[in-house]
């Protein structure tokens, strides 16, 4: 399988030469949709000119990247353009991998409760066969290298692809079963862009599953495990913040990064949901909704941890979805992410209920936020109420495909329990819903 | 929510939607063609009204009087012009510097990709003269502009006497808030495409043009005045600019508004209102007013210099006088009232004019639809598109809709290879390449090798390459290994629906004529194309409908509705130079129709062509 994965690397490294090369890149990395003030390069480069003087980057309320991502530039300018591809592959080798051992780990549970008899006998053919699984991991990869979204957000030169290549090994690490690197990427993670901390509760289920702990709150093992690896996390983040105050000499990055993700100062349109309602909102109300929204993002991991405490791979998923729908500074390289992983959920494919209506939204959505946005900026005919009205359009778009898949997997595993031909009482064809 | 996650409901719709999608496509385009003629007819439109505050209530008395030294001028400035064979450029200069403006001239050269043969230039040179009258009541960030272009022969002089005589009265008048700029442009729509880039630091079409030496604050609108006799019987506005972009509609309300007011006749597409709706001729009257709109809209050029203003964010229209053998006269002075009202009025602007609407139709002057009332006819041609892809997902198969429950559904044939999809659709998209590339780059060789000019080197090498497309289905057919499955066009059909909706709905957004003149001819072959159906009738069809044919049938339908209609053999010279200047106008101006048909809709059509050839 390497020799697959390697020719994909090499068309996904040509397309991204050529286009670096070709003069779209300009108009690409000035895209909203593209870069949002949190990762623009343009902003990236104020930063290290600002140092580069011996001022502090965070002085100007331009550069919003974390101290790590500015020293790693100071070093790497002249090779911005390799930085991102390598980003680009690395994140896509890790989702390679690491599906691939989750895979195996299915198929090997899958093997072991056949074994013992425990699935209904007219579920065979909802298991997953060797011979289908086999393309999977590939096929992530090439959703991840090859998806338009990746490809303009590296010609951006949007440092959402290096975010993306660290939760990516994270999640390989975690996968993997080793819990001190899996902390450690999560803290950087953090550290990078807050949101994803709501990783650390599938993480954490993941290695309690593999440790054959239950979670139960009683049990000793269950605490003195999550007391550990809690204490993994937060060590290499009050680290790695130290090590950022060591580099610059001050606390500056705190306001002028986390504060500023979450008090959502800059409203430059993007794909999100934050920027028209924070600029259409009184002053005095903005306190209140803004922590509404940020707990918003948050929130989620409750529900969805108790519910899917069994499949912490799929929970890994849906964070990352969340994440990337509501977080403050969206951009389509987030959303990239997530995508990724739809090939490995293809076994799902049969209880999708929307995905015809989803695929229409999203492309109709792609195609018309260059559109409104020419309407709106350059002809002035157009307002950004129309602009607004198609983020809402693509988030709801979104969020019905994650419920979708959310409801698809939940079904999948009710039948694999059930039996696949359900029959209300009264012995009519029953049909599951999801309420 | 309950529809989407409700089982039974989806599948009693589904279930609907496939059995009666043929009805409901057929009834879809009934209604959107009624709809659409249905604009036309006034009880259904709204009466225009000014929205802009600044421009509403407040007060102007008009005291322009010297049309008769207007005349005077244009006599000079007729003698001036013949005798320097061009622009009288120091002569202007030197009246427009006596008359107390600040005068800058900006020279610039282009070379256009190939000879225009309409307005026979090639290397065209000239130089744009501009005045600035300062504001003397405010800061001078903001500034109006009227121009006249200087056209060869003895047209628009009238035009540029009266630019100077309103300079001239306006000099001495105090309430001015915002700088006036005064443009004399040569070579029409080159001449201000040089000095909108001049003025705004920006070259995007690849023009030499010096850097401009005066400048006044950000311009809010612009007046663009052609006028070639001495008196004239009514006034034209023209509105459609750079791919059908139209000004704020509030300018035609005060245009309108004013004509009321001084009793100037008023046209727009050179008809006058009449007032008798309810009777057939008026309804005609006003459908052909509006389908002259489309047409005009719908061809993406700029119709008068005020074209490629809007594309800076600026208002502007062009009013032309037109001199018929009609009894009723207006004469110089009164249209110089007419501009001196509409300028202060404009001068009274707080903010650029936002109130009213950018996206309308206008059947008469008085009376507008709004994008509410037309975007229906559209959204109805796109539902049938959603329609067909929808019928032809639940016939492939897809568990989530034939059966909700996906649990009854059988296995699933296998899927076609993704290769079935790639192979047209990348195939399609190079001839598209090629055909928006190729007719410029190889208009040398044609012209070495055939007898032709260099023009019609490059519209018959278009038409060549759009023809040579037809032939594709057969190689790709080739290049693809074994047949064509039933399963594959469908997928391939699937995709070429959904290609075919975004690609017109994005289309008709910019531009709503174009999307939906292109929709009314492409929907229902591309919604009824299939395999089966008999080859070569469907091909013969398909041809007469694909977007070349539309551009005939536009040229045909605009000359008749101008009331000059012409033969077969005219008709196809107008088609060729309707090619030529459309390529000339992407490469001199950045109209985006050449390419959006060259790259997008030609391909997309081939999909189709495809389709019908797939076995």
């Amino acid at each position: 399988m390497a020799a697959p994965l390697t020719l994909l690397l090499i068309v996904a490294v040509t397309i991204r030469a050529v286009l670096f090369r070709s003069n779209l890149a300009e108009l690409i990395s000035e895209r909203v949709e593209v870069v949002s003030p949190l990762n623009a390069w343009k902003r990236v480069v104020e930063g290290l000119a600002l140092l580069d003087l011996g001022v502090s980057p965070y002085s100007g309320d331009v550069f919003h990247e974390t101290p790590f991502m500015i020293y790693l530039f100071h070093f790497l300018v002249d090779y911005a353009e390799l930085v991102f591809m390598i980003a680009d592959g690395i994140t896509a080798v890790a989702l390679y991998q690491s599906i691939q051992t989750y895979n195996k780990n299915v198929f090997r549970k899958q093997k072991y409760a056949l074994e013992s008899d425990r699935y209904p006998a007219d579920c065979l053919e909802l298991l997953r066969s060797p011979k289908e699984m086999f393309y999977i991991p590939l096929k992530v990869a090439m959703f991840y290298l090859l998806n338009p979204f990746t490809i303009l957000s590296c010609v951006a030169k949007s440092t959402c692809g290096l975010n993306n290549a660290i939760i990516a090994l994270f999640i390989l690490c975690t996968l993997k079963g080793s819990a001190l690197l899996s902390g450690i990427l999560l803290a950087l993670a953090t550290y990078q862009s807050i949101y994803p901390l709501t990783l650390f509760a599938p993480a954490l289920l993941f290695f309690l599953q593999r440790l054959y702990i239950p979670v139960n709150l009683r049990r000793s093992s269950f605490w003195f495990f999550t007391l550990q690896y809690a204490f993994i996390y937060v060590g290499s983040l009050v680290v790695i913040t130290g090590l950022s105050f060591f580099l610059l000499g001050s606390w500056d990055f705190i306001p002028s990064v986390y504060g500023f993700i979450l008090s959502v100062p800059d409203l430059t349109p993007n794909i999100g949901l934050f920027w028209y309602f924070f600029a259409e909102m009184f002053e005095h109300f903005r306190l209140f909704f803004i922590c509404v929204f940020q707990i918003n993002v948050f929130f989620y991991t409750i529900p969805l941890s108790i519910k899917l405490k069994e499949h912490p791979v799929f929970l890994i998923f849906m964070q990352i979805a969340i994440i990337s729908i509501f977080k403050s500074y969206p951009t389509v390289g987030d959303v990239a992410l997530y995508m990724a992983f739809l090939p490995a959920w293809s076994h799902l494919y049969r209880f999708l209920r929307n995905i015809f209506l989803v695929s229409c939204v999203l492309l109709a959505c792609a195609a018309l936020f260059p559109v409104l946005w020419h309407l709106w900026i350059y002809a002035g005919s157009a307002n950004s109420n129309f602009y607004y009205a198609i983020t809402l359009l693509f988030n709801f778009g979104q969020i019905l495909l994650v419920s979708d898949y959310f409801y698809a997997y939940l079904r999948r595993e009710h039948h694999l329990t059930h039996g696949l031909y359900l029959k209300k009482k009264d012995g009519t064809e029953a049909t599951l819903v999801l309420k | 929510m309950g529809l989407l996650s409700d089982p039974n409901r989806r599948k009693a719709l589904t279930g609907l939607l496939t059995r009666l999608n043929t009805p409901i496509c057929v009834v879809c385009f009934l209604a959107a063609v009624v709809w659409f003629m249905g604009l036309a007819f006034e009880p259904f439109t709204l009466r225009s009204y000014m929205s802009e505050n600044a421009m509403g209530s407040t007060m102007v008395e008009e005291r322009f009087s010297s049309g008769e030294r207007a005349l005077a001028l244009a006599k000079e400035f007729g003698a001036h012009k013949r005798k320097a064979g061009g622009m009288p450029v120091d002569w202007l200069v030197k009246a427009m510097r006596s008359r107390g403006l600040e005068v800058f001239t900006q020279s610039f050269s282009r070379k256009l990709p190939f000879p225009d043969e309409n307005k026979e230039r090639y290397m065209v040179r000239g130089t744009n003269v501009y005045g600035i009258l300062r504001a003397p009541r405010a800061p001078r960030t903001e500034a109006l502009v009227i121009t006249a272009p200087c056209s060869p022969g003895d047209s628009n002089n009238q035009a540029v006497a009266l630019l100077l005589a309103l300079a001239q009265y306006f000099r001495n008048q105090v309430y001015w808030a915002k700088d006036i700029i005064f443009l004399v442009n040569e070579h029409d729509l080159i001449g201000t495409q040089a000095w909108l880039e001049g003025y705004h630091h920006t070259n995007i079409t690849g023009m030499e043009y010096s850097p401009l030496q005066g400048r006044a604050g950000s311009i809010q609108a612009a007046l663009s005045l052609e006028l070639s006799s001495d008196v004239i019987t009514s006034l034209d506005l023209v509105l459609e600019g750079l791919n059908g972009q139209l000004p704020n509609l509030d300018l035609a309300n005060l245009f309108y508004a004013f004509c009321q007011k001084l009793g100037v006749l008023c046209t727009i597409q050179g008809k006058l209102q009449r007032n008798d709706w309810d009777t057939a001729e008026g309804y005609t009257h006003a459908a052909q007013t509006m389908m002259l709109m489309v047409l005009k809209q719908a061809c993406g050029r700029s119709w008068g210099d005020h074209g490629l203003f809007l594309r800076y964010h600026i208002e502007a229209a062009s009013i032309r006088g037109i001199n018929s053998f009609r009894h009723y006269k207006t004469d110089i002075t009164t249209i110089g009232r007419l501009l001196e009202g509409m300028v202060r009025k404009l001068n009274n602007l707080l903010e650029r004019l936002h109130q009213s609407y950018f996206f309308y139709l206008l059947p008469s002057l008085s009376r507008f639809v709004s994008i509410g009332y037309y975007m229906p006819a559209f959204g109805l041609l796109a539902v049938i598109l959603l329609l067909r892809a929808l019928d032809l997902w639940v016939h492939l198969g897809a568990p989530a809709l034939t059966a909700v429950d996906g649990v009854t559904e059988a296995e699933q044939p296998s899927s076609p290879g993704v290769l079935t999809v790639l192979t047209p659709l990348v195939i399609s998209h190079l001839t598209g390449v090629a055909l928006y590339l190729l007719p410029v780059h190889l208009q040398e060789m044609a012209v070495e090798h055939f007898p032709v000019s260099e023009t019609e080197a490059v519209v018959l090498t278009a038409i060549a390459i759009y023809t040579a497309g037809l032939a594709l289905p057969h190689n790709t057919q080739r290049l693809l290994s074994g047949e064509g499955t039933e399963q594959g066009w469908k997928v391939l059909k699937l995709t070429a629906l959904l290609y075919l909706a975004v690609l017109l709905g994005c289309t008709a957004l910019i531009n709503f004529s174009l999307g939906f003149i292109l929709a009314i001819t492409l929907v229902p072959i591309t919604a009824s194309i299939t395999p089966h159906m008999p080859k070569a009738l469907s091909a013969v069809v398909m041809v007469l409908l694909s977007p070349a044919f539309t551009i005939l049938y536009c040229v045909f339908i605009y000359q008749e509705l101008i009331e000059a209609p012409v033969s077969i053999g005219e008709g196809w010279m107008l088609f060729l130079s309707v090619i030529s200047q459309g390529i000339l106008d992407h490469a001199l101006y950045g109209s985006l129709v050449y390419p959006l048909l060259a790259l997008f809709i030609y391909p997309c059509w081939l999909m189709f062509w495809n389709i019908l050839f797939w076995n």
